[in-house]
């Protein structure tokens, strides 16, 4: 950033403005030298099925995902319903668990091991055991990606709370708050950092395995569309989804980020200032 | 006609249940009546800060009574505010000094108008009214301890105990929050006890010193201190007065009760480096 910094010394007025933008066309810059380098290898080796160039994939993606309002319903849509509902399920199971285990060291106790088995069982070997036991419907796809995902809340959860600065927890108890006020003005609000941690673990994880359980049995989703362009060797239509696949994990994450910003904007600047 | 608003009798308080498990208050026994500003000094490590927690109700003696207006205490009593040394841990990072001051008061079913009234002035009077909106890690540690008290003024206790509340503060922010305390018992005509290890505190603020001795902690002694208010930094700790009540409470700590020179060493060595 000392283009940022250098921009900001000449023009200090200008310098918020100035400096972001050029702060933006650097990342951007990278960014270009990366494609074209892409685009110039590609060309040379010449060999548009396993190597195609870029602008060919861009072009491919345009028509097939970015302009094809029937692609997205078709597609889109019941992936990400099955995304976010089998991740917004894992974040209301994780954090009310975790809460409950995080307020009693006993329950830490009993419960701890058998949280570790779980979480280390990798979820696609669940698969088939969920096709079994919920069938190929969208539910064993939200249920397979909430499994997945919820450990790292959970355990993240159980952490934040159950490391809850004493004084802080003591200082409402001599203020008389009451429980209800004790749980969601100073428990939850203190373990939020460590949740929000674990929450964007989990998000990773959730795009992971949408595309996995799209891949084995389903009729339609993004991962569906991944594995059919494979089978009928349509390269370029695998590039676009790759592609796709890139924009819907980066967008999530970067809600969450701007999310987590606002709601934890306290905590930036507490950590800021501790020397 | 004084009244007695606290009163604590034959506390004792050992570290488990066995009994030789080790006594941090042996047995202490001591009053305070409506509108004093009581301190408590002892060496380090002589049980003050526990002794504190049980009169508030956080930790239950193993034996003896505390008694707040005749009722005895058993959990936090409502009539009852604590500022912890430890101002930095005591406030809510995720609160402005507004929220962090009006926590208390979420819950007395106060109308919201009031609510504003008890934070403002609370606020104005230990001179924040600027850092309304501030976080309180924006602000320096004297004035972290000021947001503190202030929101024990605000929930307006009847009696108000400080655990070492400016032992963390440089000196010159230390006299000034000495000072502001005082003005704030004066203002609100409240009962304070104030627990501290600086003699020179104790004296300067207080109207009886009550003096622990060593651990396991009883009352080595209760001095009146006949000071006139209200007290000046500089003229009052320049006083005849003063330098004779500070000597005699020092000499207490060195020697509390009589007891054999060599094991009050550590706590004489301490309190002569000061």
């Amino acid at each position: 950033m000392s283009f940022a910094n250098a921009d900001a010394a000449i023009r200090p007025r200008l310098a918020g403005i100035g400096g972001w933008l050029g702060g933006v066309a650097l990342r951007l810059s990278v960014l270009a030298a990366l494609v074209l380098a892409w685009q110039v290898v590609t060309m040379l080796v010449d060999d548009p099925v396993s190597w195609p160039t870029f602008t060919d994939v861009a072009a491919r993606f345009w028509d097939k995902w970015a302009t094809d309002p029937d692609a997205w319903l078709r597609s889109l849509v019941p992936s990400m319903a099955r995304l976010l509902g089998g991740w917004l399920g894992a974040v209301a199971v994780g954090i009310v668990v975790g809460t409950l285990i995080g307020l009693s060291a006993r329950a830490r106790e009993y419960v701890n091991p058998i949280v570790q088995f779980l979480r280390a069982i990798p979820p696609p070997a669940l698969l088939p055991l969920f096709i079994v036991m919920l069938g190929i419907g969208d539910t064993m796809k939200a249920t397979m990606i909430l499994f997945g995902v919820v450990w790292p809340i959970l355990l993240n959860t159980v952490d934040g709370v159950s490391s809850v600065e004493p004084l802080l927890r003591e200082t409402g108890r001599v203020y008389r708050i009451g429980f209800r006020d004790e749980l969601l003005r100073i428990i939850l609000p203190s373990a939020a950092p460590k949740i929000f941690a674990g929450l964007r673990v989990s998000l990773a994880i959730a795009v992971i395995l949408m595309v996995i359980s799209e891949m084995v049995a389903t009729v339609n989703g993004v991962g569906f569309e991944l594995v059919q362009a494979q089978r009928s060797f349509r390269s370029l239509d695998v590039w676009a989804t790759i592609v796709l696949l890139g924009i819907i994990g980066y967008t999530l994450n970067s809600i969450l980020a701007a999310v987590e910003g606002v709601v934890l904007s306290w905590h930036r600047g507490a950590m800021g200032t501790r020397s | 006609m004084t009244q007695r608003l606290l009163e604590v009798e034959h506390l004792q308080f050992r570290y488990g249940t066995s009994p030789d498990a080790p006594a941090a208050l042996e047995d202490v026994t001591f009053g305070v009546d409506k509108g004093e500003f009581v301190s408590i000094v002892g060496p380090s490590g002589s049980g003050k800060t526990t002794l504190l927690r049980c009169i508030a109700g956080l930790q239950h003696p193993t034996r003896g009574d505390v008694r707040l207006n005749g009722e005895q205490v058993t959990d936090v009593p409502q009539e009852l505010a604590i500022v912890f040394q430890d101002y930095g841990r005591s406030l809510f990072p995720w609160m402005k000094v507004r929220e962090n001051v009006d926590m208390p008061l979420r819950h007395m079913g106060l109308p919201r108008a009031e609510r504003r009234e008890r934070i403002e002035s609370a606020l104005e009077e230990v001179g924040l009214t600027d850092a309304v909106e501030k976080y309180p890690w924006q602000l320096s540690g004297g004035m972290q301890q000021r947001v503190a008290i202030a929101r024990a003024v605000a929930y307006r206790p009847q009696i108000l105990l400080m655990d070492e509340p400016f032992a963390s503060v440089d000196a010159q922010t230390r006299a000034d929050l000495q000072d502001m305390a005082l003005e704030v018992w004066q203002a609100h005509e409240s009962t304070v006890l104030f627990v501290t290890h600086d003699i020179d505190e104790s004296v300067y603020l207080s109207g009886r010193v009550i003096v622990l001795s060593q651990p396991p902690a009883t009352v080595a002694a209760e001095i009146p201190v006949d000071l006139s208010r209200p007290r000046d930094q500089i003229e009052t700790k320049a006083s005849r007065e003063f330098v004779e009540q500070r000597a005699e409470v020092a000499r207490l700590i060195r020697r509390p009760s009589g007891e054999p020179r060599v094991a009050t060493e550590a706590g004489a060595t301490e309190v002569e480096r000061r």
